[in-house]
């Protein structure tokens, strides 16, 4: 593998401008002229709007403008879009309301953008916008997906009668009726996701620029795909055309989801700079945050799993209800549906399954993909419901799950996915081994003995990353292709430039994909650099999300090296009078086989710029491009175990020890790729113990809307982890990657709530499961199903 | 009133001099002074009026420690205080801590132990974390290190290897002194 090249536990490239200070995020960016954004927001979750009127605002120290709806939309600027058509089960289309940057009649959640305040100082911008008097008639809310589906609830968008988005199924609901009538043992449970916050570090932010003499747009903005935001701002938002709309995203301080989607503020503050011919920045405080970044999860499912006498699964019969907000996000409708349902086998042969799907407005944040997406929630679904029917059915976890698993591939599920590879019992062994899970009957009775319950859960996860081929994602509905670009660009010198599609905002690629070249062409990282993040320099990419970056980007690197490679041995081969398929490259030359012929990377490089000397009719240069559309998903898969101890007193839990054995396929950087577990374990164990969105149900307001009442994990809610892997190389890609981003978060809750039920013995808990709901539990109380 | 207010826009706050205060500090070794806003904050006038972006803001509550500076020796969120009462105090921020660019121990550490992935908490993590390691004189272990982390908050990175990374660096700082001692 070499030094640095694939398999190489490399330290980050990139590190060094982020631990000195020198990292470039949105915020950072200052232009001449610079003004700054404020935005007026709803105070109300739901209300129409009778009358705005900006003219104390206007009138403040420093301000430029205040701009609203209307005026956007006089100018033509079009209303969000959810980019993912899902049809219900009587073949009608989702019913989509309109969703406009800046709300002209109708306010729908708390925070809804309803005016922008452009001036000198972010300050003076904030102090109008107090001034703003907007004038609203409330109506009533409703926040609860349940309660939006009752009879009388308040009707949010005309488009969406009964708030219902759509009633979607998958699978075969007779065959899994007939199974469940006919089976030895059903279990039975009711499953709830709870609604989350992201949380990257970096709060969003955007600075609009408008040329007028070139009739030109720049956006900084903290996207993971900056060309997805150009093509969506340009096809639908009617900004600019794509010539005339630069779209840069920096560096970007995490994403987890929520910088995919193209926001109002972006669209706005552009509009915004054209109008008032200053450059325009917005930039996020925390609050805000968490009033307008897409939330993640709130799923409610009731669950039937039936199994034979022998305990093998015969049908899984699920039924789904989704919130998905006031508003469809960008691919709201594709994460309960074809990134949830879709994964219900789990790590399981199960002969029938059937889902239904039902999605609802409600009256509070759009909930849009957050890490997992869909997956974390069919995850725990069936993870909750394993282990509930191990215990029902009297077996050991284990062994019910092995009964069960998928042991040959590829393996077609029920439900649409195609298995390419995997050793579920491989990761099983490896974690119980690693949790010593034998010996947890001793570890119990001793705590026993210091008065404290000890508990024990494990969770087999699988998830699919890379969502392709393009084709088939479309058959389903997206409205875009789910491939990835990439450029390399040889220079005259033999440095590299590699140009991805991908985009970083935490994932380690400037380390990552030069680590590919290095391995390729024996060239040092340092002489690699990738470029990413900027419409004007990379050509169209679709950017980073659902652990497609190395599965994907990755792939397409190697298409465009393979390219470069073979004009690089035709013209070594030319000078060196030899056959091409003599040539080798190794170390950063290229080599005629079996002679003592070689030729440094750098001068065959400098070759092709000269041009004096080339193989007849070639080209000069040595520049390839390539796009990459996979042939399936990948398939990452693993076991996670929790061993936890509480406090009866407190009802606190306490991780004692979390391990985690994953199936990645092949790894190219091993301490990049434990990163991305720990951080994926940090925010499965946050929804599990600790975070949550509430909201008033009353009122609509949102409850949770700063550090002080959301609980982030901090370093002493969490354990250090112990990891494995147990890897088989994914067949569908070059390089043999599944994908890593995601499998903490999807794996890990089902093992924590698994663990602390065991603890205490009792069948439901719903996450996070607070001190005071482990408390209640213990001392003998029903648990509400419903969030209390 | 809006199209007189176009002719009539107030001054901004650049004119308005009653409000304006005059701050002095001393940061990473320079002298440096401006004028700000009474209500300006510490770390608005280290981004904005200084230009030293590494030090950032992440919360509005002072949860979140992005903003972590070192004021007088002692770490300080930096979104806390007003510039105006940091005036003539001596100010370290995260661009001041590698010498002559070799990385600091702590910031090496970060980077061999992999303890930053999207770099937005980091400046706040690694100022702290060198405020953390001084103050021990050595004898720091891991549950001080996650106790004492609970006012900086790293959403990508889930600790792990940040613990490992200040406790490393922990050691490279006080075992080379203990080696200089023997």
């Amino acid at each position: 593998m070499g030094m640095e090249g694939i398999g190489a536990r490399v330290a980050r490239k990139e590190d060094k401008r982020f631990l000195t200070g020198k990292g470039r995020y949105t915020d950072d960016m200052v232009v001449a002229g610079m003004k700054f954004a404020y935005f007026v927001r709803s105070p109300h979750a739901h209300a129409k709007i009778t009358g705005i009127d900006a003219a104390a605002a206007k009138a403040m120290p420093g301000v430029i403008d205040v701009l609203d709806g209307r005026q956007l939309q006089a100018d033509g600027i079009g209303n969000l879009i959810c980019g993912w058509m899902i049809h219900s089960k009587d073949g009608s289309p989702m019913k989509m309301g309109a969703w406009r940057p800046l709300a002209v009649d109708t306010v729908r959640y708390v925070g809804d953008a309803v005016a922008i305040v452009v001036a000198d100082s972010a300050a003076e911008a904030r102090d109008a916008a107090e001034a703003v008097i907007v004038d609203y008639d409330e109506l009533p809310a409703v926040t609860t997906s349940l309660a939006a589906l009752g009879d009388g609830a308040p009707q949010i968008h005309p488009e969406a009668p009964g708030n219902l988005i759509f009633d979607w199924q998958i699978g075969d609901a007779l065959a899994a009726d007939k199974a469940i009538a006919e089976a030895a043992h059903v279990t039975e449970i009711e499953i709830l996701n709870n609604r989350l916050s992201p949380n990257p570090m970096e709060p969003r932010a955007t600075l609009g620029i408008y040329d007028s003499a070139e009739d030109h747009f720049t956006c900084y903005t903290t996207s993971q795909n900056p060309h997805v935001a150009r093509l969506v701002m340009s096809a639908f938002y009617n900004v600019a055309p794509e010539n005339k709309l630069r779209v840069i995203a920096p560096d970007v301080g995490g994403g987890f989801g929520s910088k995919i989607y193209i926001y109002p503020e972006e669209i706005v503050c552009l509009w915004a700079s054209k109008k008032t011919g200053v450059p325009v920045k917005w930039t996020s405080d925390r609050t805000e945050a968490f009033l307008t970044d897409a939330h993640g999860r709130d799923h409610v499912s009731k669950v039937k799993m039936a199994f034979d006498k022998d305990h093998r699964i015969t049908a899984l019969k699920v039924d789904t209800i989704a919130n998905l907000g006031a508003y469809m996000s960008l691919f709201s409708s594709a994460v309960p549906t074809y990134l949830y349902a879709t994964l219900l086998s789990g790590q399981y042969a199960i002969p029938a399954i059937h889902a239904n799907v039902r999605t609802v407005y409600t009256n509070t944040v759009p909930v849009d993909a957050y890490r997992g997406a869909g997956r974390p929630e069919a995850t725990y679904l069936l993870e909750r419901t394993m282990e509930t029917a191990a215990r029902e059915l009297g077996l050991s976890p284990a062994e019910l799950r092995r009964k069960n698993f998928i042991r040959s591939f590829p393996y077609q599920t029920p439900v649409i996915m195609t298995y390419d590879a995997g050793d579920y019992e491989a990761s099983l062994n490896a974690a119980m081994q690693a949790a010593d899970w034998d010996g947890f009957a001793a570890r119990r009775a001793e705590a026993e003995r210091r008065g404290k319950k000890r508990g024990i859960g494990m969770s087999c996860y699988i998830e699919a990353c890379g969502i392709a081929p393009s084709q088939a994602v479309g058959s389903l509905g997206a409205g875009v292709g789910l491939w990835e670009s990439a450029e390399v660009r040889v220079n005259a010198v033999g440095t590299i430039e590699v140009l991805t599609g991908s985009h970083s905002h935490g994932q380690g690629h400037e380390t990552t994909f030069a680590q590919l070249v290095a391995d390729r062409l024996g060239v040092p990282i340092s002489s690699v650099n990738i470029v990413h993040g900027d419409t004007d320099k990379v050509q169209m990419g679709m950017g980073t999300y659902g652990s497609r970056s190395g599965a994907v980007g990755m792939s397409a690197i190697v298409k465009a090296l393979d390219k470069v490679e073979m004009k690089a041995k035709k013209i070594a081969a030319h000078l060196m009078e030899a056959d091409e398929s003599d040539i080798v490259i190794e170390n950063g030359e290229l080599k005629v086989a079996g002679t003592d012929k070689v030729l440094p990377w750098f001068q065959v490089a400098l070759a092709a710029y000269t041009a004096h000397n080339l193989p007849a009719g070639m080209e000069p240069g040595l520049k390839e491009s390539a796009f990459y559309d996979p042939s399936n998903f990948t398939f990452p898969a693993g076991c996670y175990i929790a061993e936890v101890e509480i406090d009866p007193e407190t009802g606190k839990t306490e991780i004692v020890q979390f391990v985690a054995a994953d199936d990645f396929g092949n790894i190219i950087n091993p301490l990049i790729v434990e990163g991305q577990v720990h951080g994926g374990l940090a925010q499965g164990i946050g929804q599990a113990l600790l975070e949550e969105v509430r909201y008033d149900e009353a009122t609509g307001q949102i409850l949770t809307a700063s550090y002080m009442d959301y609980a982030m994990p901090r370093a002493d809610d969490l354990p250090s982890f112990t990891l494995s892997h147990q890897n088989t190389p994914c067949p569908g890609n070059p390089l043999g990657i599944k994908g890593c981003g995601e499998a903490g978060a999807i794996g890990s809750p089902p093992a924590l709530i698994n663990a602390i039920t065991d603890a205490i013995g009792i069948k439901y808990l719903t996450m996070p499961a607070t001190p005071l709901k482990v408390w209640t539990a213990l001392q003998g109380a029903a648990m509400p199903m419903a969030a209390e | 009133m809006g199209t007189v207010f176009e002719e009539t826009r107030a001054p901004s706050m650049g004119q308005e001099e009653d409000n304006m205060a005059k701050v002095t500090l001393t940061v990473n070794g320079r002298t440096m002074s401006g004028e700000c806003d009474d209500r300006t904050l510490l770390v608005h006038f280290i981004r904005e009026k200084l230009g030293l972006t590494g030090t950032h803001v992440g919360c509005d509550t002072t949860q979140c420690g992005a903003c972590v500076v070192h004021m007088d020796g002692r770490s300080v969120k930096s979104c806390s205080i007003l510039a105006v009462q940091a005036s003539g105090s001596t100010v370290t921020t995260i661009e001041g801590i590698a010498a002559q660019g070799e990385l600091h121990p702590v910031q090496a550490a970060f980077n061999q132990h992999h303890g930053l992935q999207c770099g937005f908490c980091t400046p706040g993590m690694v100022m702290t974390a060198v405020d953390m390691i001084g103050r021990h004189g050595g004898a720091l272990d891991e549950a001080t290190v996650r106790h004492e982390l609970e006012g900086n908050i790293c959403r990508c990175t889930g600790y792990h290897n940040i613990v490992k990374a200040v406790l490393a660096a922990n050691e490279e700082m006080h075992g080379a002194a203990r080696q200089a001692a023997e």
